[in-house]
């Protein structure tokens, strides 16, 4: 389990601009290693090269420098066709002029499986995934999520080395999204196939990873499980882009002992524990979700002013203004809590324990 | 819903439609305008034919066809002329495909060059190749007397010489429609097949192929229809080989023999017809490709050294062959006497530029004035057809389209017969000829205006509805405005099509109002083949001008956006 599987080594790509004579870094000293059978997500904004990355891994493009290994074979020089990585793409990609069946069968025919053999192996992973009887529909008379549901068997029933999603499900409403996600998650476990998935949409992260890797610009921004990278952010920019709406407090390290620093805070000393990295002097950032934060009328560390109240049943989410900088705040069973009213004078108290810091 | 219910719902609405269209004076009298346009100036031409033909001693017959048909003079044209139309559909779309497929998908060098090679015969007058053909290898030729000095002989009048030139005529209009369509073929399809591990090779049999292979259909449809209606170079080329279109032609005005000219342009017209409808409502319909509002990935490009430099050597002939082709023109043009004596002078163009200088007087003054015309009327029909209701908007349609699929001949006896008695006497004015100008090629403007207008929101023009305009004013100040390219690159395509015309227009030319082209015409059949080359070459010196000050015009106005001639020439297959 500890070694890896899909060993990414400073992988760089730059792409020369096709009218510009200009050269764009996609991706950047990209070095990554994955286990069999992980879950590895590649998120971030558009434009972060998580995409690039994912087609370097096909073989769709050549890096400008560094390697790629899977299973301790150097792929590099390996073309697309020959790799053992199967895509399921963001259109799809399914042959409009084959039905359901040639789609399915399209891999294993070129690997002269017998006849017989391929229709095996097709009509049980169209069973899988819930197709059984519709292997002789046109794929122009599927809908969204069936179409889907092909692209993701033509790819697994080659059963690649490693699966590659390119963002397969932003092409589906909001319901069908969470429902085929989770469909996703249950069939790679199953099947306990390796996969990088790519998608700019967290919480699609959150729910399908192992671990996920953030990516900004071309660089990664941190690895970690769904629980590291929002409980733990390494840099501003994953503090920022996970979670909904994240407070940020300017401090100072003022005391250090062992992992124990003291913060001034707009004037509040506080203690956190475990930053052996951190010194005297240090500029902080204290990432505070909006959930980290408790609202009290008449008691708390900060005061403040309430902004703006969204109710939303079963949470409220406020808008708090204090020292001239606005925070979110969400607190969950208003029915128990109370509500504040926009106007209202309110006290903030930081939830002290999971409040993270991150150096400015 | 089956097709009975649909109609009897087409029924229904139309009471409502007819009583909406009384509201809006400006629409009703715009759609009766046009309606009669096209009745008058595309239905009645071609049905004078028809009568001609079918009428005898009053009532319908079929006898011209059997008497026709049992001549042998009159069979062999037609065999000719499909023989030949189906050798050059064939040969121009494989060519056409070999451009198209090395621009799309091969990582060769001199892309853009080669695309303009690909294009140029587009705007040239059609029959310069013939012109050509006989610089390079008549009997004088360049090739075969310079060079070879007679050892070999080209058979270039005949059926051989009439396939290279067509070919290298019409191929353009593969390689468009084939460029179109392998480049809207998703790339990530590709690129899906060669991740689940087919070869490149694999790749093109199995998926790139078979994608393209309504649009391989369309372009070899398109080709026949303009072999098959070709009259320039037959006129030059053709020999002992008669073809349909010239025949006609010769039928007419050699034998002033109306009613059996008129009965070969029917049989010209029967096989275009069926290309067209073959093209235009079975064809398209197969297609597959889709263009879809998503940005596409980058398509991955052929580099394996030995295809790569291959099809780069084809292209690369391929375009020598037209360079020598044109160039062997514009050599011609400064020669003094073709195959006597080739110092270089320039008599020809002082020729063209003062005897000559009335052909090019009437030509730029015709092709300006029907020009705009047939641009506005043009946007006017996508416009009725697109965005109002109204009964016999389908048949409108249809015959704005119908012009592409008739011959120039056919069209040009139609007028000669529709518009030689009372109550409209046109033949020998002006008027005329702007009038078969503007109806000719209307039907390219006419399709890029419905795709351009397809492409825009509906609730804008409603939205101006809703502020309180009337339809003249939101198709003057909304529509128009947004349909800006489309309508320049119609301009763009008729002045072209207009500059280069010689089928239809040559049945109604006087002595009063003269062409270029058949100056050209006079002057090879005359021998003077250095001044039909000196002619060629200004025909294209005003064509790139005409076309360089509506891209200039479309800078100014448009805000710097790219003239889609080539678009329009491509959506002749859609």
């Amino acid at each position: 389990m500890n070694e890896a599987y899909l060993e990414i080594r400073n992988l760089t790509k730059e792409f020369l601009s096709e009218y510009q004579e200009e050269k764009v870094v996609a991706v950047k000293d990209f070095s990554l290693e994955i286990h069999k059978g992980e879950f590895i997500t590649l998120l971030g904004p558009s434009g972060c090269g998580k995409t690039t990355t994912l087609r370097l891994i096909g073989g769709f493009e050549n890096p400008t420098q560094g390697d790629i290994f899977l299973d301790r074979v150097r792929i590099n020089d390996i073309p697309a066709n020959k790799r053992d990585t199967c895509m399921v793409f963001q259109s799809y990609a399914l042959f409009p002029h084959m039905n359901i069946y040639k789609n399915v069968a399209y891999g294993l025919e070129l690997r002269r499986l017998s006849k017989r053999e391929i229709k095996e192996k097709v009509e049980k992973i169209l069973e899988l995934v819930g197709l059984t009887g519709l292997s002789h529909r046109p794929i122009a008379q599927l809908s969204g999520g069936q179409q889907q549901r092909v692209a993701l068997a033509r790819a697994m029933v080659n059963e690649p080395k490693v699966l590659l999603f390119d963002e397969p499900l932003s092409n589906l409403d909001a319901k069908l999204r969470i429902r085929m996600r989770i469909f996703i998650r249950k069939i790679q476990q199953e099947m306990n196939i390796t996969s990088v998935y790519v998608t700019h949409d967290q919480e699609e992260a959150m729910t399908l990873s192992d671990r996920i890797v953030v990516m900004n610009q071309g660089e990664i921004e941190q690895v970690g499980t769904p629980e590291e990278i929002y409980a733990r952010p390494k840099t501003k920019f994953v503090a920022d882009f996970i979670g909904k709406q994240t407070n940020f407090l300017t401090g100072e390290v003022v005391e250090k002992a062992g992992g124990k620093v003291k913060v001034n805070v707009w004037g509040k000393i506080m203690t956190f524990d475990g930053y052996d990295g951190f010194h005297k002097g240090d500029k902080v950032i204290l990432v505070v979700r909006p959930e980290m934060i408790n609202l009290s009328s008449n008691e708390g560390t900060f005061e403040g002013r309430v902004n703006l109240v969204t109710y939303l049943g079963s949470e409220v989410i406020y808008e708090v203004a204090a020292n001239h900088q606005l925070f979110t705040i969400e607190v969950s069973n208003p029915l128990k809590h109370g509500i504040h009213h926009r106007g209202d004078k309110a006290f903030m108290n930081l939830d002290m324990e999971n409040i993270y810091l991150i150096k400015e | 819903m089956t097709k009975s219910k649909r109609f009897v719902a087409y029924l229904k609405r139309i009471p409502s439609d007819v009583r909406k269209l009384l509201k809006d004076p400006f629409l009703l009298i715009g759609i009766i305008l046009v309606n009669l346009f096209l009745f008058l100036f595309i239905v009645l031409p071609l049905f004078k034919i028809f009568q001609l033909s079918f009428e005898e001693k009053g009532q319908f017959s079929l006898g011209i066809f059997s008497e026709l048909l049992s001549k042998n003079y009159n069979v062999q044209p037609l065999i000719h002329s499909l023989t030949l139309g189906i050798a050059v559909s064939i040969l121009g779309t494989l060519i056409g495909f070999i451009f198209a497929y090395a621009i799309t998908r091969v990582d060769i060098p001199w892309k853009r060059f080669f695309n303009i090679m690909a294009t140029f015969p587009i705007i040239a007058p059609p029959f310069m190749m013939s012109l050509s053909a006989i610089l390079l290898f008549g009997k004088q030729g360049f090739v075969s007397k310079l060079i070879l000095r007679d050892i070999i002989q080209f058979k270039i009048y005949g059926f051989y010489g009439l396939l290279v030139v067509e070919t290298l005529t019409y191929f353009s209009t593969a390689y468009l429609t084939l460029y179109g369509v392998l480049q809207a073929i998703d790339p990530a399809l590709e690129d899906a097949a060669l991740d689940l591990g087919a070869s490149k090779g694999k790749v093109f049999r199995s998926i790139t192929l078979p994608l393209a292979t309504p649009g391989i259909a369309s372009a070899i449809l398109l080709i026949f229809s303009q072999s098959l209606a070709d009259f320039g170079n037959p006129m030059i080329l053709a020999g002992n080989y008669t073809i349909l279109a010239t025949q006609a032609y010769l039928t007419i005005v050699g034998m002033y023999n109306m009613k059996g000219g008129a009965a070969l342009a029917i049989l010209l017209l029967i096989p275009s017809l069926f290309a067209f409808c073959l093209q235009k409502y079975w064809v398209s319909r197969k297609s597959y490709v889709t263009v879809t509002g998503k940005p596409s990935s980058t398509r991955i490009k052929m580099d394996q050294p030995l295809t790569k430099y291959s099809i780069f050597g084809l292209c690369l002939l391929l375009t020598g062959i037209i360079f020598l082709f044109y160039g062997m023109i514009f050599f011609g043009s400064f020669v003094k006497l073709w195959g006597a004596n080739h110092t270089l002078t320039m008599d020809n163009y002082k020729h063209v530029f003062t005897v000559g200088w009335e052909f090019i007087k009437d030509t730029l003054l015709l092709s300006s004035i029907a020009t705009p015309i047939a641009g506005i009327l043009a946007m006017i029909i996508a416009f009725l057809v697109v965005r109002k209701n109204f009964p016999g908007k389908r048949l409108m349609e249809l015959v704005s389209l119908l012009t592409f699929a008739v011959p120039g001949t056919v069209v040009g006896i139609g007028y000669i017969l529709a518009f030689n008695q009372p109550p409209l006497i046109l033949t020998g004015t002006a008027t005329i000829i702007i009038l078969l100008f503007i109806f000719r090629d209307i039907a390219v403007g006419v399709q890029t205006g419905i795709a351009e207008l397809q492409q825009i929101d509906p609730s804008i023009e409603e939205a101006s509805t809703d502020l309180g305009a009337d339809s003249s004013f939101t198709f003057r100040k909304i529509t128009l405005p947004l349909i800006t390219p489309a309508f320049y690159s119609g301009l763009a395509f008729t002045f072209v099509k207009c500059m280069t015309a010689i089928s239809a227009v040559i049945f109604v030319v006087s002595g009063k109002w003269n062409l270029i082209t058949i100056a050209i015409l006079g002057s090879v059949e005359n021998s003077d083949l250095s001044q039909a080359a000196a002619f060629s070459i200004v025909i294209i010196v005003f064509i790139l001008l005409a076309l360089w000050l509506i891209q200039f015009l479309v800078n100014q106005i448009g805000g710097g956006r790219k003239l889609k001639f080539e678009k329009a020439e491509a959506l002749q297959s859609i």
